[in-house]
């Protein structure tokens, strides 16, 4: 592996060189357990699973290599040899049983060579049993939802969403000095312990959505309405960078997948921080908050979940413009909430995702910003209320 | 005076003594058409600027791509342009530019009069016209064209606008034009070859087209069931795959493919075709194994019934199933490495020259085996799942479409041009077209590999910033190949249009002792009459040759 690493490495240079025409303006480095800046093969493996997928890459491309080497010395030797302008004299033979035979059989059997140790690896990679944690990932558009169902961690649950300053970069056309995570950076990376067998669940809430790290050498489909799932166990701690891998709407290129992998004791502290950190938060649904406070917390909740669809004004995009709408300027309240809790037509509905608070605070703030001034305040029972 | 373009309406007036015969002028010779001749020229000029088309769409794209961020078009219009430019490349460009090849030869090969069903052929093409303009023209419409990628998976499609309905009735309309396209075909062939040119006389192009017809008859039914639910998924309350009703978005993804992968061989079985009359051509000498060749060919078109799945490894199949479809996609690469070695035995120790239907040919096989090499490492379900949804497979059927497809059909334009206009074309500048399109197409394509292996996800607007070299180069490969396109077409296919260029001989690609092109539609002068073999011909032994002197006789 090393030497062919480094073989790629020498090509890279060599590519460099021989592209004069590559921009050095952008002065980007690599990024560990992300892509590589002219990466040339698979990302740098940390399962077992992606080693398996990574010696079969390299067991095809030679054999590959080598075939497509050899065929084409004949092709070209013949071009070379029995041109007309050489003089060459067709020949007459148009057919042979025996070379005809041979040349089936022997792609036959290369064939076989070839399916052979891609079974062990597929059988091997579809082995989901005796997971030691169990996480659902759930796509949304466009944001990923992580629940620990099972094992250390059990309970957490967050969405983890791309970092909106670097959607904002992407509308101004990525100009200047961009960071090396640029894309790939979220506010709450998936976090797991190091060696040890984690399953991940994946489902999707609107659309067709693909959870896949490639250093972890996974890829999953998260279909709406059914449960797939797949594992890995990583042997390094470190940061491992995936994207969505299936059209599911327009900002497909923003809901990046960011896998932290930790030790064991990190991992336990984590899972402490991540209680400690839930049961702090757990509003008490019968608070009755104060319009400075909400309106804060409502900007938040916007930002993270509302902006993209209505955009940081309201002024609407894919979702509907909320400065100025009627629903949301209505003094019945209950108009909106409904909407926000069970959706309608292109938005989804927030019941279940966003606390009680949380959708509280949201339509709180949406009713009393840019154009709209209702000074009404909606309080977390006004949602529980509504939502029953 | 040539067939293609002249504005007489026939060309074998003068030379023939040709019956007096009322093929309408003007534009009712291209409205009214049922000549076979015409009607290939149609099918051809319709590819063709669906190929613009769809090529604009790809700039647009590459552009956007030219550098990471978004500088030129927002996510929504990035999506609907990979859409449509899928969408219009296959069944605007590739599905009717092989039909136009079909059209103008199969008659000509087998020594048949004309399609079988005259009037049905005008039909099936004067069809693709209003479906074409309603999936170009849906960017204009409320919300923009679909964007749902060119497989429009469900439940995607239910959030797309009312040009997703657009979008549907147009694939209806082309499905029921390619239907009728291939029933016309296959008829012709069964029925209308002229006596002693028995099936296994037969030359390969008709061969391959064929068993593609056959292939078309039975999956484009498939798709428009497969659209037809999406419709009514839509509009009439049902939930065939919407989950939120019980429905399940995975089986529009089998029934999809059950479409969707026979007709990739659609796309390449008549490109083997015309490979399989260049190749033996120019190396002066018969085709290797023509027996073997069919049977391949046949192969591979009943494996592509039974492989669809492999664009669905990610999707979570059981382990058994997905052995299955892992061993049957291997499977096919045996029968195409047994034509990859027929082509080259029918190289080996032949007479070669290379002019430019010869280049394309060699360029087709060398550049469309690397995709065939992706496509079996793509078949390894391990390694797929890595590569599934990257640039690399973005690479692969390029390979194979571009390379493979696009280069047997440029191949099989500057074999048969002369026949079908009456001019030879400039050699200089088919050789110009075929180096450049060939550099060109390789400096686009071939960094995507390097894209897909590096995780590179298909169908993004914008990208990680590692990813920015190699996209730029891609870029510039494809504004360069996109020019190479258009220089094809008004320094080579203009001229010979307007019948500019040297006097084709009957049979050009013949040396003076007769070693060269076989077949019978270099037994017609150049250009080809307006009517050929209105009388079955008589044929030699092989079925390549005439025995009668005349080939229209004098009516009586």
């Amino acid at each position: 592996m090393k030497t062919m690493k480094s073989i790629s490495n020498k090509l890279a240079c060599l590519l460099l060189a021989l592209g004069a025409i590559s921009p050095a303006a952008h002065a980007v480095n690599s990024l560990e357990g992300g892509p590589g800046v002219r990466q040339l093969n698979l990302h740098t493996a940390v399962t077992r699973i992606a080693e398996e997928q990574a010696w079969l890459h390299w067991f095809m491309l030679i054999t590959c290599t080598v075939i497509f080497i050899v065929v084409f010395s004949v092709m070209f030797y013949s071009i070379w040899k029995h041109r007309k302008s050489v003089g060459h004299k067709p020949a007459n033979f148009h057919e042979s049983v025996t070379v005809e035979v041979i040349w089936t059989i022997i792609p036959f059997l290369i064939v076989i060579g070839m399916a052979l140790p891609a079974t062990k690896v597929l059988v091997a990679s579809k082995d989901t049993s005796n997971s030691e944690l169990t996480i659902k990932a759930t796509g949304y558009q466009w944001r990923w939802g992580y629940d620990y169902l099972k094992g250390e961690g059990e309970g957490i649950s967050f969405l983890s969403s791309l970092d909106p300053t670097h959607r904002e970069m992407s509308n101004s056309g990525a100009k200047g000095d961009m960071p090396d995570d640029y894309l790939l950076k979220v506010d709450n990376p998936l976090v797991v312990p190091v060696d040890r067998k984690v399953r991940i669940i994946t489902t999707a809430d609107d659309v067709i959505h693909s959870w896949g790290v490639p250093s972890l050498g996974v890829k999953q489909d998260a279909i709406p309405g059914f449960v797939r799932d797949t594992w890995f166990r990583s042997e390094k701690v470190g940061d491992f960078y995936g994207q969505c891998y299936e059209l599911c709407g327009k900002e497909h290129a923003y809901m990046p997948i960011h896998v932290k992998v930790l030790s064991a004791q990190d991992y336990a502290a984590w899972v402490g921080d991540q209680q400690k950190k839930m049961a702090a938060a757990q509003d008490d649904p019968n608070k009755v908050w104060a319009m400075a406070d909400i309106m804060a917390r409502g900007e938040k909740v916007f930002a993270a979940n509302c902006l993209a669809c209505h955009g940081a004004q309201g002024q609407g995009g894919v979702g509907k413009p909320l400065a100025g709408s009627a629903i949301v300027q209505d003094a019945d309240k209950n108009k909106q909430l409904q909407i926000v809790l069970n959706g309608k037509n292109a938005m989804p509905a927030w019941k279940g995702k966003l606390s009680d608070t949380d959708i509280a605070a949201v339509v709180t703030y949406t009713k009393n910003s840019w154009s709209n001034k209702t000074g009404q305040l909606v309080q977390p029972a006004d949602v529980l209320a509504q939502s029953k | 005076m040539s067939a293609v373009l002249d504005p007489h309406g026939h060309a074998s007036h003068d030379e023939h003594g040709d019956h007096h015969d009322h093929a309408p002028t003007g534009w009712r010779r291209w409205v009214y058409a049922t000549n076979h001749k015409d009607i290939g020229t149609l099918y051809l000029l319709f590819s063709f600027s669906m190929l613009m088309i769809g090529g604009l769409l790809a700039m647009l794209i590459r552009a956007e791509l030219f550098e990471p961020g978004l500088q030129l078009v927002n996510p929504e219009l990035f999506n609907q342009l990979t859409t449509m430019h899928g969408l219009i490349m296959v069944f605007g460009a590739i599905m009717p530019g092989f039909v136009g090849f079909a059209n103008w030869m199969v008659p000509l090969q087998i020594g048949a009069a004309d399609m079988a069903f005259a009037r049905m052929n005008n039909f099936s093409f004067w069809l693709l016209i209003p479906a074409a303009l309603m999936l170009v023209l849906s960017f204009f419409m409320p919300g923009g064209a679909p964007a749902a990628g060119w497989t429009i998976y469900a439940p995607l499609t239910l959030q797309m606008g009312p040009s997703m309905d657009m979008a549907i009735f147009a694939l209806h309309i082309m499905g029921a034009s390619s239907i009728m396209g291939s029933i016309n075909i296959i008829v012709t062939i069964l029925n209308m070859r002229a006596p002693g040119m028995t099936l296994m006389k037969m030359p390969m192009f008709s061969w391959t087209w064929l068993i593609t017809a056959y292939l078309l008859i039975a999956v484009m039914p498939v798709l428009a069931g497969a659209i037809t639910m999406t419709l009514t998924d839509r509009h009439f309350g049902t939930t065939f795959f919407n989950p939120a009703g019980g429905g399940d978005p995975v089986m529009f993804q089998h029934i999809f493919w059950f479409f969707g992968h026979p007709e990739v061989y659609i796309m390449i079985l008549p490109a083997f075709g015309i490979i399989s009359q260049v190749v033996p051509a120019f190396s002066r000498k018969r085709l290797f194994g023509y027996a073997s060749m069919v049977y391949a060919t046949s192969s591979i078109a009943i494996l592509s019934f039974i492989v669809w799945a492999h664009h669905m490894f990610t999707t979570g199949m059981p382990v058994t199933g997905q052995l299955f479809f892992m061993y049957a996609t291997m499977l096919i690469a045996v029968p195409t490495a047994v034509k990859i070695f027929n082509w080259i035995a029918t190289m080996w120790q032949g007479s070669m020259t290379f002019e430019t239907p010869m280049l394309f040919a060699v360029g087709f096989i060398f550049v469309f085996t690397m995709g065939g090499f992706t496509g079996l490492i793509l078949a390894m379900a391990p390694i797929d799942l890595l590569l599934q949804d990257t640039y690399y497979v973005v690479a692969h059927f390029h390979y194979v479409l571009v390379a493979g497809s696009l280069y047997a059909m440029f191949a099989g334009f500057y074999y048969w041009s002369p026949k079908w206009t009456g001019v030879m074309y400039n050699e200089t500048r088919g050789k110009i077209h075929f180096w450049s399109s060939l550099i060109s197409f390789n400096l686009t394509f071939f960094p995507m590999h390097f894209l897909g292996l590096a995780g590179m996800p298909r169908r993004y607007a914008d990208y990680p910033m590692q990813f920015a070299d190699f996209n730029m180069v891609a870029s510039i490969g494809a504004f360069w190949f996109g020019l190479s396109q258009v220089y094809f077409f008004f320094w080579v296919v203009l001229p010979v249009l307007r019948g500019q260029g040297a006097k084709a001989p009957q049979r050009p690609w013949n040396d003076p002792d007769g070693k060269g092109a076989e077949g019978l539609e270099w037994e017609v002068p150049s250009p080809a009459p307006f009517h050929t073999f209105e009388v079955p011909p008589r044929l030699n032994a092989t079925a390549t040759k005439i025995l009668d002197t005349q080939v229209s006789p004098q009516h009586h």
